[in-house]
Order: structure tokens, then sequence, then C-alpha cells
């Protein structure tokens, strides 16, 4: 990829509070009906408690967490996000995924369009009418906001780790706050992630996509094909 | 990837390279390599041209460099396998080895890659990364297994990713880590348990390319699942299993 | 034929969405059909099916508890071909995807729209949830709430969002009130209550023509639609 330079932000001023409204769990985005392969998990006997959670949430974190964390900095940063998308086709060998990262991506794409109207979020959405992966369209969500790469970062791991925990109070029944204080003890790893995502996405910038942190977790590609083919489910993926 | 260099304080190792290059007709114009990494022609049915690995006796140590590059060229067929798994062992002073993998398809030409598993011991820190280039109508099956740990002993820590280009697009680029200090490795999202990982991808552009079928996802079991890339012929096989030898047989139903 | 008030509502009939497509062309009037669970929602969707698809081109997407339930129920029934059916999961919140946040029930309206052609009516199925399940107005342009005679005759008293706003409230089953103890009459002068002006229909789907008064409703909509009546 050839990307010497980024181009600079939209003129807007920073908003951090835009943060708060575009990480909030009742963004209209599409998130809620999506398990992020808790209920793959579940069924599996994988997860059955606060412990069996962190550890799903923790591993997804590091993996799928990181990979979208680095692809929302980047876009956020404006590199190319149709490369960036390209980027994350290469990184989920799992059509299951693919498609999606793809759906919710378009859903993030129509709330983000409603919510801070930009060029660069239209001309996403034209270059990709199918949907882009859903952490580009988030990062290019945070740049329209005003947002830093750092906080598209964040928002994308937070992500990756909320939704599982919501799945899983409403699949299991568990103690809610419980739940909650998982997502709060993986605050730390969670800061740390966006932390190496916002460096990759920096070496993304000049080296190319091929920087970006390509961690994989072998169960949540494969469990996602399986229960895409469940005849009953409670959550979309 | 990060590391170009390596950390000043990781003691100096062992340095070792191979290099294995075919030709048509089942030349091997090029073969050379020594120590941990000494290759031999061996004997195949088919039109493959065959190397076996034979020195990964007990390699890599922490601090270990190694790298290995085979290439087939226009036209050619190779085949490339190893005489014992190779285990990765703690150094003296500790620190990462690193395996490098450089395998190149040129036009017309086919590379199978089928070594035995790499076996991940107590203590060690590996990090290896296989870079496959291939041209638009080569042909590949590259397979990999990675096993956590002796028998009965736990794992080391092992960061492996895999980089393949085709046609000159990147299309699969896939890092695992697992072992002490990565975190959630041995969650419910990533390995669960399971101590025998591995991948085999098929890239076969007369089966899934055009005029071919395009392959359709499909779980084969709990624990593995066929996955057809996004923009190249190639279908991604990853598998999980409690040992080397169930993974092998899994592993052996989805090898063409 | 009913005559809609939209001044009982504004609201309602401010925050619709866009009711001309990309191309230009206006898009499908989309219904909601909720209510609670067992009152016949599928049953009137597929009646509305059998009664109108011979007269205007229509869409359905069930919202289901568990994946596609009702969408395949409607399938083997066979009301509609099966490109003109389409099911949005719901994470087990299926009030949340009719209205907190309907990005997936829009982009399932839209691709049934792209995929089956020009649609005139799309009907949009909740899951069945309970007495405050509405529709938002970002994705349905009307509402049709439907309860029963045997989940009890004080339903329209005690009221809710669903029975006092619905642009049409069905109360079906109506069969069955000897055998449940249900007086419709009841029903009915507490319905009135409950929504001013707003129309109430009796229901039994499983006689002929049962499903009558809720067509008729749809193609008093339908008419007001095209004429850009409702926007």
């Amino acid at each position: 990829m050839q990307q010497p330079s980024c181009p600079p932000p939209p003129s807007r001023p920073a908003a951090a509070a835009a943060l708060l409204v575009l990480a909030d769990g009742r963004f209209p985005a599409g998130g809620h009906a999506h398990s992020g392969g808790a209920e793959a998990a579940v069924r599996a006997g994988r997860i059955t408690g606060p412990d069996s959670l962190e550890d799903f949430c923790r591993g997804r974190l590091h993996t799928a967490g990181l990979v979208a964390a680095a692809l929302a900095a980047a876009a956020c940063a404006g590199l190319d996000p149709v490369e960036l998308d390209a980027a994350a086709d290469v990184r989920t060998p799992s059509p299951a995924l693919r498609a999606t990262a793809r759906r919710l991506g378009r859903q993030l794409m129509r709330a983000a369009r409603a919510v801070w109207p930009a060029p660069e979020l239209a001309a996403l959405a034209a270059a990709r009418p199918r949907g882009a992966h859903q952490p580009v369209v988030l990062g290019a969500a945070a740049r329209a906001a005003g947002l830093t790469p750092h906080d598209a970062a964040l928002a994308a791991g937070y992500e990756t780790v909320s939704g599982p925990a919501t799945a899983v109070v409403r699949l299991l029944g568990l103690d809610p706050f419980r739940a909650t204080a998982v997502l709060a003890r993986l605050g730390g790893e969670l800061d740390e992630v966006a932390g190496r995502a916002v460096a990759a996405a920096g070496r993304a910038a000049t080296g190319g996509t091929g920087e970006l942190p390509a961690a994989s977790a072998p169960l949540l590609e494969i469990t996602a094909e399986a229960h895409a083919a469940w005849p009953t489910r409670l959550f979309a993926s | 990837m990060t590391g170009a260099a390596a950390p000043a304080a990781v003691p100096a190792g062992l340095s070792a390279s191979a290099r294995v290059a075919a030709g048509p007709g089942g030349t091997l114009p090029v073969l050379a390599g020594d120590g941990p990494l000494a290759l031999r022609r061996t004997r195949a049915a088919g039109p493959y041209a065959q190397v076996t690995l034979v020195g990964a006796m007990s390699a890599p140590l922490g601090g270990d460099r190694l790298r290995l590059a085979a290439e087939a060229r226009p036209g050619a067929a190779l085949r490339i396998t190893s005489a014992a798994a190779m285990v990765a062992l703690p150094g003296r002073g500790g620190g990462a080895a690193r395996f490098d993998t450089e395998l190149t398809v040129r036009q017309g030409g086919e590379l199978r890659w089928l070594p035995e598993p790499l076996i991940s011991a107590r203590g060690s820190e590996l990090v290896t990364h296989a870079r496959i280039d291939l041209a638009a109508d080569a042909r590949l099956v590259f397979r990999e297994e990675q096993v956590l740990g002796r028998s009965g002993e736990e794992g080391g820590r092992l960061t492996s990713r895999i980089t393949v280009r085709w046609a000159g697009r990147t299309v699969l680029d896939q890092e695992l880590s697992t072992g002490p200090g990565a975190p959630g490795w041995d969650g419910g999202a990533v390995l669960g348990g399971h101590r025998a990982v591995g991948q085999l991808l098929v890239v076969d552009p007369a089966a899934y390319g055009e005029g071919g079928r395009p392959a359709e996802p499909r779980p084969l079991g709990g624990t593995a699942a066929l996955l057809p890339l996004a923009g190249a012929p190639a279908v991604l096989v990853t598998a999980l299993a409690p040992d080397a030898l169930a993974l092998r047989r899994l592993l052996d139903t989805v090898t063409p | 034929m009913h005559r809609d008030h939209p001044v009982t509502f504004p609201g309602r009939h401010t925050h619709g969405a866009q009711a001309v497509r990309p191309d230009g062309r206006r898009r499908a009037l989309r219904i909601g059909l909720g209510g609670p669970v067992g009152s016949g929602k599928t049953a009137t969707v597929a009646a509305l099916c059998r009664t109108l698809r011979d007269e205007v081109a229509i869409g359905v997407v069930t919202n289901d508890i568990y994946t596609r339930e009702d969408a395949d129920f409607l399938l083997r029934n066979a009301v509609l071909p099966a490109e003109r059916i389409t099911a949005v999961e719901t994470g087990a919140c299926p009030h949340t995807a009719i209205r907190d946040d309907i990005s997936a029930n829009l982009e399932a309206v839209e691709e049934l729209e792209e995929a089956a052609g020009p649609l005139d009516l799309v009907l949009v199925e909740s899951g069945g949830d309970n007495l405050t399940a509405t529709f938002s107005h970002g994705l349905v342009d009307a509402q049709v709430f439907v309860i029963d005679v045997a989940g009890g005759d004080d339903i329209p008293r005690k009221g809710g969002p669903g029975v006092t706003t619905a642009d049409l409230l069905v109360v079906n089953k109506t069969d069955l009130a000897p055998y449940v103890g249900s007086d419709l009459g009841l029903m009915a002068r507490d319905a009135k209550a409950q929504r001013g002006g707003l129309p109430v229909v009796f229901t039994a789907l499983t006689r002929p023509g049962g499903v009558g008064p809720v067509a008729d409703w749809v193609r008093g909509r339908l008419a007001a639609w095209r004429t850009g009546g409702t926007q």
C-alpha cells in the first residue's frame, strides 16, 4: 500500500464526548443482535460463568479485538478505508465472520451517516455498498465525529468484549453485575490493546497494511461457521 | 511485521539457513542447508521433486535464527517433508528463537509443504513466520501443525504468522499466539483447552477459480472448519484437536 | 373504508423514514404488526398476503425470537414466494429490533425491495413481546397491534403503548370469546376509551374472510400512500 501521508482530519472541533455516543451499547447500529461468538461458546460449554466469560473476552480482545482496534485507528487516522477493508478480509478467513462484519459495517454506516454526516462516510458507503468491515466503518465514523485514532481503537476494542458480555447475560442468566465487572477488570488490557493498535496504525501509515496486527482466534473462526448453520439461535452471530 | 532486528539482550544463538529450488522435470538446481536445516533429496511418487528436512533434531533453541527458502520455479512440482517433528526448546540464556520460511511458487508451479508438527516444549519461546508468494496459476498445499507441549507437558510460548500473497495481492494474514504470556490463549475464544492446532491451506485455481467450483464453507466436526478465502481460489482449514495424532487424522481427511 | 386521523398523534406522521428511494421512486408502504405472543400476528400476516397478493406486490420481514420460525411458517404455507420473505435476528430482544435499534430491519426491508423488485407493501412482523412494544416511526409508516380475546378481555383497559397508539388495533379470535368468557362489548368500549378516534377491528382469522377488516384498512393506507397522503 502506498500511503505516504494521511489526509488531515476534517476540520471540526475535537469532541471527546462523541466517544460516549459512539461506544454506547444503545448506539443503533445492530450490535445488540450479535453475541461475538459467545452463543456458540455457551452451547459448547466453554462459557459457563463469570470466569470463563472473562477468559473468552480476554482471548477475543487480544485477537479479533486488537485487529479491529488497529483497523479502526487506521481508518480514523485517515488511511484509505478501502485498503483497510481489504486488510480486514485478509485477516478474516471465516466467510461467516466476513459476512457479519460487512452487515454490521453497513448498519453502522447507516447510523453514523445520520449522526455525523461527512463526505468521507458517503464516499466509503459508495465504494462498499454491501458494507465495509465494521471496524473500518467505526474508524471512519470516529473520524467524522472528530475523535482520535486512540478513541476509535478503544471503542472497537471495547465492542469486542461488551458484546459477548451482554449476550451471556441473556444466554445464561448471568448476574449482570458480575458480567459488567468482567468488563471493568479487562479495562487495563483494553487500554494496552488500544495503545498497540494505535502504534500499528502509525506504522501502517508509512509501511502499508501489512504492518497491522493479524492476531487470530481459531475457535471464533471455527465456531462462527457452525453457528451460522444452526437452524435456531438467539443471536445473528 | 515487527522485530526486524533481534533485541540486543538476546544471547547469540545458532543461525542457520537452507535454500531449495525445484525446476521442471524433477530437477533441484538449488539444495543447500546444514545443521538443524539439513535437507536431503528423497524419493517421491508422481512428478514431484521431494526434499526432506532431516536435521531438526533439537532445534530451534532459544536465540536461534533459522531461515528456510523454497521455490518451485515455473512448471516445477516440489514436495517438502520432514523426517521428524521439530521441537522448540528453551535456550541457555533464554530469549526467543525465530524460524522464517519463504515459500515461492512461480507460474505453473506447485508446492506441497507437508512437514511433521512443530512441538513447543515447556519454557521455549519461538516466533515463526511463513511468507508465501504465489503466481496466479500456482498450486499450493501447505500444512502447519503445532503441538503445545510434549506428552504430559505444558507448552512454551509460540507465535506463528502466515502471510500469503497470491497474484501480487495479500490474501491471508493470520497470527496465532499461544502459551504463557499470550493473554486469553486458552479461553473459549482461542484454543479452549485444545493442545494441537493446525492449518491446511489449499490454493488451486483450477479447482476453485474461474471455471472451477467455488468452495462452500463447512464445519468439520465441532473443532474444525473449511473456510474459502476472500478474493483467491483458496480454502483454509483451521483445526483444533486434543493431540497431534487426532489433528493429523482431521487434516488428512481434507488434504488433496 | 377507514379514514385516518393523523392529528391525533402528530408525532407519528412527522418522523417516518424517507418515503422516496435513492432512485427517486416512491418506496413500498411499510406496515408493522406487533402484539403479544400467540395473538395471531403471523396468522394475520399470512391471511393478509393471501388476500392482497393478487392486488399488490408484498414483501414480509419477520423478527423472530429464535432465528426464523415465523419466516419458515410463511414459507411452508406458501403465502408468498421465498424471495419475498426475510427474517431478522433480534438477539433475544425483539422490541429492540423494531424500536430502539432499527438498523437490521431497515437493511432487511431495503434488501427485500432490491431483491424482489419494486414492492407496494412491506409487512414487518415483530417478535411476540409485551404490551409496551411498538415500532419506531423510522422503520414503519403505520402499525397494527394484534391482541386476542383469549388473552383476557381486560387488555384494552390496561392500555399500554401498543393498545393506545397503534394505527389499528386488531382484536383477534372473536370466535373463542364464548369459550374463554371474554366480553367483546366491554373490549370495544375500553378500546374506544383508550384510543380516541383510532380504529379497532374484531377478527376471527379461522373463519373465511376473517382478515377482511384488516385487509380493508391496509387498502386504505395503500391508497393514501400512493397519493402521498402518509408522510
